[in-house]
């Protein structure tokens, strides 16, 4: 039976916690089941650690959202086990038109990189999105979500968390080793810790329109800047999975919200954009504002902030939800290794130095769309207008055309998890970097590398050389060889043997035999070489998980 | 010296050069001006192509103001 995740309600169900004679302690607590929260306690159980997950409300994302989920978002959540589904129902596009005023300026293909099991990026509804999340998150018998719990009070102690909760029948409380406030820009966490986040709010509004189109609509993302029908201005149109349009017309500060909704106000514009003669019913319509904003320490003893609790970007460039996702996979083994006692609490710090610094890097990639789509001076204006008319006939001039950056996820460059090379390497697979995809052969079927590491700390080497015992003082440690097409070898004591079907992955790693890589469980590079030292990855194992 | 800027006399015929500039915006309003001003300097920038090169003289342009 096709679930309807936009009207979905989930039930309340009193826990037995709330008849507790004191409060009940749990290792993680997470507030907020949002697609940070959700994916946050979907990693956490899916390694073994138990988790509450609350929220206030219960329904899913209402209305229009995020609609762009990012290629390493889909692999984030293809370990979560629930990448194909998302990919299933979300739309690819590939042609993007650029129209400045009167005429289309250009237009741009963006076609897929071969040799990556995801696109580049999907649009995709986010009530989809946590739908799916949540329909995961229920087949994990360690994972407990309660709706309608709404955190009111919370209390830091050296040893935990106090948190008070208000539920349809009453408050109760709760006890945490660890909190992660995943609870959205409004934080109600954040504030109840007298905490900010602070940055730039921009002084401009947003209609938000989706609109079913009656008839066949070509698949393609077009981007206004200043169109006669709605002068001075930005539109956006693209779209969404069933058939949905999504339009965004930027409105100015001045415009008036309300007015603004009112569908006898809306509909000649969708229409003036769509062209006289194409049909469609209006489905939702709303008015936003944003800003960039970050609070200045995710991290506040043993209460973590995640997701937009933490940041906040502007939607072009799409980087609230995929950052935000990227926040849980980065904290979740982090915290499991911290609880398990195989890693010190001071690795929860890389946690917030990794995704602080990440959350820079979004809000700098955001605020240049920003002010590129909302030129804040005259000259600003002016310079914009002369890309805009020089990338008719000049191919430079599009490179500085700005309508939202695809997101793709931080290079941890700097962190102090990664063991820098001692060897020349080149190539994109840095310390720090998320893994790269490639299609891979293993046990003679077709398959994606990705798929074969993460979740533990991941040893890959290439080519036929012994990999022997490392002394990894409790951590797990796997170890994946890498052989080229047809060496054909399966399964040899405990090691994983992939064959590298087109060679893209020895090249996407710049490989040669004896290469050997140190893969995150997040599947980030932390170390590599070129050749299998047990002592020299044993040192990087330590520093990946702050015990050295 | 490739990562700097010149600023030692570099065009060869300096008045032609400077009546071309000034001709450039005949009968233009002082909006087209600026615009016709805005697509030269983005056509220059991309011929020059290197940033640093490219800061030094934004910063150099700015001195003074
Ligand atoms: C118009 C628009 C377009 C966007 N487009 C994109 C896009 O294309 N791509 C993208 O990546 N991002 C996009 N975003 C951003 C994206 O929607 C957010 O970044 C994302 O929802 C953040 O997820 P979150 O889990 O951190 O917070 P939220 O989704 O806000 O979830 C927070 C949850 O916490 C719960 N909660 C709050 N207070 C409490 C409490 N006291 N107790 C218990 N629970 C509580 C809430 O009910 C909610 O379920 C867009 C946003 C907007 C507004």
């Amino acid at each position: 039976m096709q679930i309807d995740y936009q009207t979905l309600t989930l039930d309340y169900v009193a826990s037995p916690d709330q008849r507790a004679a004191s409060p009940v302690h749990h290792p993680v607590i997470i507030v907020g089941a949002g697609p940070v929260g959700l994916s946050l306690a979907i990693d956490l159980a899916q390694q073994g650690v138990a988790v509450v997950l609350l929220d206030d409300d219960n329904t899913l994302s209402v209305g229009s959202r995020a609609i762009c989920f990012a290629k390493r978002t889909l692999e984030i959540w293809d370990r979560l086990g629930c990448g194909e589904r998302m990919v299933e129902t979300g739309v690819s596009w590939n042609l993007g038109k650029i129209f400045f005023q009167e005429e289309q300026v250009y237009s741009f293909n963006l076609l897929p990189e071969s040799g990556y099991r995801r696109p580049a990026f999907i649009n995709l509804q986010q009530y989809y999105a946590e739908g799916y999340l949540l329909d995961r998150a229920r087949a994990l018998g360690n994972l407990d979500i309660r709706w309608k719990n709404k955190v009111t009070g919370l209390e830091q102690r050296d040893d935990g968390v106090q948190l008070t909760i208000e539920t349809p029948d009453g408050p109760y409380e709760l006890l945490c080793d660890y909190l992660v406030a995943a609870d959205g820009s409004r934080s109600p966490v954040r504030n109840l810790m007298g905490l900010e986040s602070k940055g730039r709010v921009f002084r401009d509004r947003f209609l938000i329109a989706d609109v079913k189109m009656k008839a066949e609509f070509p698949t393609e993302r077009w981007f206004w800047f200043d169109p006669p029908f709605h002068r001075h201005q930005s539109v956006l149109l693209h779209r969404q999975p069933d058939n949905v349009w999504r339009i965004d017309f930027q409105l100015g500060w001045e415009a008036d919200p309300k007015a603004e909704m009112q569908p006898e106000r809306v509909i000649p514009r969708v229409q003036a954009l769509l062209g006289q003669d194409v049909a469609f019913d209006l489905e939702w319509c709303s008015v936003y504002t944003f800003a960039c904003l970050r609070m200045e320490k995710f991290r506040h003893g043993r209460v973590i902030f995640a997701g937009d609790s933490a940041h906040g970007v502007s939607p072009f460039g799409a980087r609230g939800a995929n950052s935000g996702v990227q926040d849980a996979e980065n904290l979740a083994w982090k915290l499991r290794l911290v609880l398990a006692g195989q890693a010190p609490d001071a690795l929860l710090d890389s946690y917030a130095r990794e995704r602080e610094y990440a959350a820079d890097e979004n809000i700098l990639n955001s605020t240049r769309a920003t002010d590129f789509i909302t030129p804040k001076s005259e000259v600003s204006r002016t310079f914009r207008d002369a890309v805009l008319k020089l990338s008719k006939e000049h191919a430079f001039a599009r490179q500085l055309v700005n309508s939202g950056r695809l997101s793709v996820p931080a290079t941890l460059r700097g962190s102090s998890l990664n063991t820098p090379d001692s060897e020349p390497f080149a190539g994109l697979m840095v310390p720090g970097a998320p893994a790269a995809d490639a299609p891979v052969r293993r046990d003679g079927a077709p398959g994606w590398f990705l798929a074969t590491v993460g979740d533990e700390f991941t040893l890959v080497t290439f080519g036929e050389g012994a990999v022997g015992a490392v002394p990894c003082g409790g951590i797990p440690l796997r170890v994946v060889r890498v052989l080229r097409e047809g060496d054909g070898r399966t399964h040899a004591g405990g090691e994983t043997v992939l064959e590298d079907a087109a060679g893209l992955l020895a090249a996407r790693y710049d490989a040669r035999p004896g290469t050997t890589y140190l893969l995150r469980p997040d599947q980030h590079v932390c170390a590599r070489w070129r050749e299998f030292d047990p002592a020299r990855v044993a040192a990087a194992l330590a520093r990946a998980t702050a015990r050295s | 010296m490739a990562n700097t800027l010149n600023t030692a006399a570099n065009i060869a015929a300096p008045d032609d050069f400077y009546e071309a500039l000034i001709e450039m915006h005949r009968d233009l309003s002082d909006e087209q001006s600026r615009m016709v001003n805005a697509k030269l300097i983005l056509l220059l920038a991309n011929h020059i192509g290197d940033l640093t090169i490219l800061r030094e003289a934004m910063t150099r342009a700015r001195q003074g103001e």
